[in-house]
């Protein structure tokens, strides 16, 4: 047989095998699923363990968790310790060698972004569940966002090589819409710059430093500690001192203590989604800032 | 010419301690200018940290940061701090965990001290290598010390296995394979006291074999082996080197929704009886637990619902001394039901009924009520309620008291 015909005969083939198939991704939260959704389109398969209207803290190691993750490619995490009480045994667990810590398949995505509140000097519990390495609710800023796409661009290409350029375009698709997307919201958010406002935990400071606003305190008197009446007299004392109206709490945070500090100083307690997922209509990384911006402006608009 | 030699001998002394305090003195301005250098470094690398960081470069200063900057041209200027803490990063992570008990009432069957430091307990843990992690827990009491687990785990062999190799609680049942300060309870269940080794339960030497086994419709089944030397508490005891204990587990879990799960499992474990040479004890077990935790308010509120049904295959003697080995099958069980109706409050109630491992006519039962509060995550203040008949026809009535407390980094337990 000569070297053409081999050739022919091993093209048909390699014609009939079927396609290589899909890198098979798994993130912790449903950010970054849905960031690397935009860049991995239909060429990956993604999927995450905590749903974005819960506390990202605590999830449930369940079961039906290592069935994601033993056939996964790539898992992605968010990092800075904001998964070690549940992601660790599920991972150990899982009997997959790929996505083992220190692994190839194994992308811990707070590696490539800004970090703040990052602790100096001594740190104790007695600060509450402070992360050490700094504050992990990272991706609510859109540079950020920017930062993890070409993280996950590189990596997608990285471990499915055949679809770089696929990976490549959808990146420049993105990172020109979030340009777009951030003029928008930058226009919006201007004329509330400085604005005070109280928070529930600490889950905004990057959301606030790239949209200007001022958080001066927290309805938890210390990090994943329980409001306190006394700590909640001081909020309503400062915010009625301050003129401060707005209370932004998360979505898996009891509203009782927020809404009555708002009923004494006369203001609102929104429920603002520090993760895509949070509501229904919030699918897509643009949607998560699309929601939150309206549901701000809306609100300072109330309070001029 | 006396003289000479004294004034001669006190000039050298002079010009010798002239000498000492001016290489005292260049020392210090060494050590100055170390300490200057260093610091300007220091400063250099802040304003270096503060500048945005560029899309796609690695940047934060966590441990994989260091790392990661180097990949990416930069340059980390090396402290003599830095090298010291660079020497602890392989350090495993240290945790040590408290259990103080406190008990009041009368039993006089099992009698408990009024207050008792009961636990503590010393947990290492870390990867090994790229193949393997290990961990550690050592079991203080106040008067001893016992490994209470140790093992090497490959975590990602082929195939999808799972390997264990070292001392570690059976994978028999839920409450065996649980360490003292994770129970729902201040006490262990009264079958798992009377027919499965009480607070040390099947915890021996050997190997542990497991898999996800595939199954339809999202049902998660995950098969055990294991193989002990065969040595556990009053369960199994190894008469001779080939008297290996054998367990074997199956778990199979489905979520019914996203808020509610059911976990199944039924397991079997053979060893040979401590009873006597040439007899074997075989032990049949079936567990439940039903949770619940609605996901949007799951740090407030949760209920588990668990029980746990055990059959103990023995011979024994019932007269004391007697050379005649009776058949018999002891069986026990409970059924606790906890439920979270505040971010830090639990309260929880059980109910106990066994037969003895050694005279299955012998049988004892029990009911407890538990009130549990979490002051923080690491820390945890528990009071319950215990009436327990005992086959004697004696009654006690007891209330116990725990505080657990965890300093260091103890990993999250396996679900």
């Amino acid at each position: 047989m000569s070297i053409r015909r081999i050739l022919i005969v091993a093209g048909l083939l390699a014609g009939m095998c079927p396609a290589a198939s899909k890198l098979n991704v798994v993130t912790s939260t449903e950010d970054l699923a849905a960031i690397g959704r935009e860049i991995g389109g239909d060429h990956i398969s993604i999927d995450s363990i905590a749903k974005g209207y819960q506390d990202p803290h605590f999830v449930e190691p369940k079961p039906s968790f290592l069935l994601k993750l033993q056939k996964a490619d790539l898992l992605a995490v968010v990092g800075l310790q904001l998964e070690i009480g549940w992601l660790p045994p599920l991972i150990n667990q899982s009997g997959n060698s790929k996505i083992q810590v220190g692994s190839r398949g194994y992308l811990d995505l707070s590696t490539f972004c800004e970090i703040l509140e990052v602790p100096t000097g001594v740190i104790t519990r007695a600060e509450g569940d402070v992360h050490p390495l700094g504050n992990p609710h990272y991706w609510l800023d859109p540079e950020n966002g920017r930062r993890i796409a070409r993280a996950m661009k590189d990596k997608f290409s990285e471990m499915q090589p055949a679809d770089a350029a696929y990976f490549d375009q959808h990146l420049k698709d993105f990172e020109q819409r979030l340009t777009e997307a951030e003029k928008r919201w930058d226009a919006q958010m201007a004329p509330y710059k400085g604005r005070k406002v109280i928070t529930y935990h600490r889950s905004f400071p990057n959301f606030s430093k790239r949209f200007g606003l001022n958080v001066v305190d927290y309805v938890e008197p210390k990090p994943g500690i329980p409001p306190t009446p006394s700590h909640t007299l001081e909020v309503i004392n400062r915010m009625k001192q301050e003129n401060i109206k707005l209370i932004l709490v998360e979505p898996y945070f009891d509203m009782r203590t927020p809404n009555s500090i708002a009923q004494q100083v006369g203001g609102t307690a929104l429920v603002l989604l520090p993760s895509v997922g949070g509501e229904k209509q919030v699918q897509t990384y643009f949607q998560l800032f699309d929601y939150d911006i309206n549901l701000l402006t809306t609100a300072f608009g109330k309070y001029k | 010419m006396r003289r000479h030699l004294h004034l001669c001998a006190a000039v050298s002394m002079l010009v010798g301690a002239a000498h000492a305090q001016d290489n005292a003195v260049l020392e210090r301005l060494k050590t100055m200018e170390d300490r200057i250098k260093a610091l300007e470094a220091e400063v250099a690398d802040l304003k270096g940290q503060k500048a945005a960081p560029e899309a796609g470069v690695p940047v934060a200063p966590t441990a994989q940061a260091p790392a990661a900057a180097v990949a990416a041209g930069g340059t980390l200027p090396v402290y003599g701090g830095s090298q010291a803490a660079a020497s602890k990063v392989f350090n495993p992570d240290i945790a040590v965990i408290g259990d103080f008990i406190g008990t009041g009432g009368k039993n006089p069957v099992v009698p408990s001290p009024a207050f008792e430091m009961h636990e503590s307990e010393v947990a290492f843990q870390a990867i090994l290598d790229p193949y393997s992690r290990a961990d550690f827990f050592l079991s203080f009491g106040e008067h001893n010390v016992t490994l209470e687990e140790g093992y090497l785990t490959f975590p990602a062999l082929p195939g999808h296995l799972d390997l264990r190799a070292g001392k570690m609680r059976a994978a028999f049942g839920k409450v065996n394979t649980l360490h003292n300060h994770v129970l729902p309870w201040v006490d262990r269940p009264l079958v798992t006291q009377n027919l499965v080794g009480g607070e040390d339960g099947i915890n021996d030497a050997g190997l542990s074999l497991s898999r996800i086994l595939p199954a339809p419709g999202g049902l998660f089944v995950e098969g055990t082996a294991q193989v002990f030397r065969g040595d556990s508490d009053n369960v199994f005891h190894s008469w001779r080197a080939n008297n290996l204990s054998t367990v074997g587990h199956l778990r199979g879990y489905r979520d019914i929704s996203e808020s509610t799960n059911v976990d199944i499992g039924v397991s079997y474990a053979r060893g040979a009886s401590p009873v006597a040479p040439g007899l074997f004890s075989q032990l049949y077990g079936i567990d439940a637990t039903l949770r619940w935790k609605p996901l949007r308010r799951s740090i407030y509120h949760s209920f588990t619902g668990r029980a746990e049904f055990i059959w103990d295959r023995n011979e024994t003697n019932l007269v004391a001394g007697s050379p005649v080995f009776t058949r018999q099958t002891p069986f026990g069980y409970f059924v606790s039901a906890e439920y979270q109706f505040a971010r830090r409050w639990f309260a929880g109630a059980r109910f106990d009924w066994s037969e003895r491992a050694l005279n299955a006519l012998d049988r004892d039962t029990g009911g407890s009520a538990v009130l549990t509060y979490w002051p923080s995550e690491f820390s945890q203040v528990r009071g319950q309620y215990r009436r327990t008949r005992y086959a004697e026809a004696l009654t006690a009535n007891e209330i116990l008291f725990q505080f657990i407390f965890s300093i260091g980094a103890h990993g999250a337990h396996p679900f």
